[in-house]
């Protein structure tokens, strides 16, 4: 066994570790935390794979920013723990039975029989002036360039969309309303007065 | 490493992520981060293939993957906090007023 599956291995019952932490940590901003050592293990697991640009983008956009948004979420809501626990251990047995369900069934369908060595030999590691991001580069600006405008425009929606949900308008702070003050008329601003000249007495 | 370890650590990771979504049914937030926990054990079987059937096609899919889950995660989070201002809970069994 070489020393990059001892890293692999590592890495991969690590990441298993901290998701099994994500679900059944006490504490939302554990779980989170949980969630973040997961994503920089997984990361590591994709450098293995030589997806080197994906696995720090992995980090810089799931741990750096949507992470983020999810510790700030978590910070910022002021929720009762201690009720949102409550059913946890009821739903312990359907959960397990479920999840090892899944698992053993998977597992079948992609184990070493239908997917190991034989059907799947290990290919050749690249040379060391092998480029991912330019490889990755010259297929999504040329094949894939169309969903790469789609995925710029679903950025757009998000970010729109995000802050016109949370928004909030407050009636008490004071600001311009400039459509009002371009319809304004002058009578209601001014009122002519009309009476009678003066004389001195 | 075969690729079917890549393939068994995913679909241990999706199991995990199943049964924190069934364990944890009242707590939005960590329904949210079990989602981006499947996501992410996709993502792996997409890149671990990319690698062993020598296309990069697969990475590029991650890609996309990886953009549009982090629109979900914004905008989920946004009406989360939507949702919290104006109920005051975010417990899923008390969120039943579309429940006829």
């Amino acid at each position: 066994m070489g020393i990059d599956q001892i890293i692999t291995y590592v890495f991969c019952g690590l990441a298993l570790l901290s998701s099994l932490m994500v679900i059944t940590a006490k504490n939302p901003v554990k779980a989170a935390m949980s969630l973040v050592l997961t994503f920089f293990l997984s990361a590591g697991i994709w450098l293995t794979l030589e997806a080197e640009f994906l696995a720090i983008s992995l980090v810089l956009v799931y741990v750096g920013a949507v992470m983020v948004l999810f510790l700030f979420v978590v910070m910022m809501l002021d929720i009762n723990l201690t009720q949102l626990r409550e059913g946890f251990i009821r739903y312990l047995p359907i959960g397990l039975l479920v999840a090892i369900l899944m698992a053993v069934l998977l597992i079948m369908a992609v184990g070493p029989a239908h997917f190991g060595l034989e059907q799947f030999a290990a290919p050749a590691r690249h040379a060391a002036d092998y480029s991912n991001v330019r490889e990755l580069g010259s297929v999504m600006y040329t094949v894939y360039v169309y969903p790469f405008e789609i995925a710029s425009v679903i950025l757009l929606v998000a970010i729109i969309a995000a802050i016109a949900l949370t928004h909030r308008r407050r009636p008490e702070t004071k600001r311009q309303d400039p459509a009002e003050q371009i319809s304004v008329k002058r009578e209601d601003r001014m009122r002519i007065v009309e009476m009678d000249t003066e004389t001195r007495k | 490493m075969a690729l079917s370890d890549y393939l068994i650590f995913s679909a241990i990771l999706f199991s995990i992520s199943v049964a924190g979504i069934f364990l944890n049914r009242k707590n939005i937030i960590i329904i949210l981060m079990s989602i981006e926990l499947m996501l992410l054990a996709v993502n792996t079987n997409f890149i671990a293939f990319s690698y062993y059937l020598g296309d990069v096609a697969g990475q590029v899919f991650v890609f996309f993957i990886l953009t549009v889950a982090a629109a979900e995660a914004a905008i989920g989070l946004a009406i989360l906090v939507v949702l919290f201002r104006n109920k005051r809970t975010i417990n899923v069994e008390e969120l039943d007023s579309l429940n006829g």
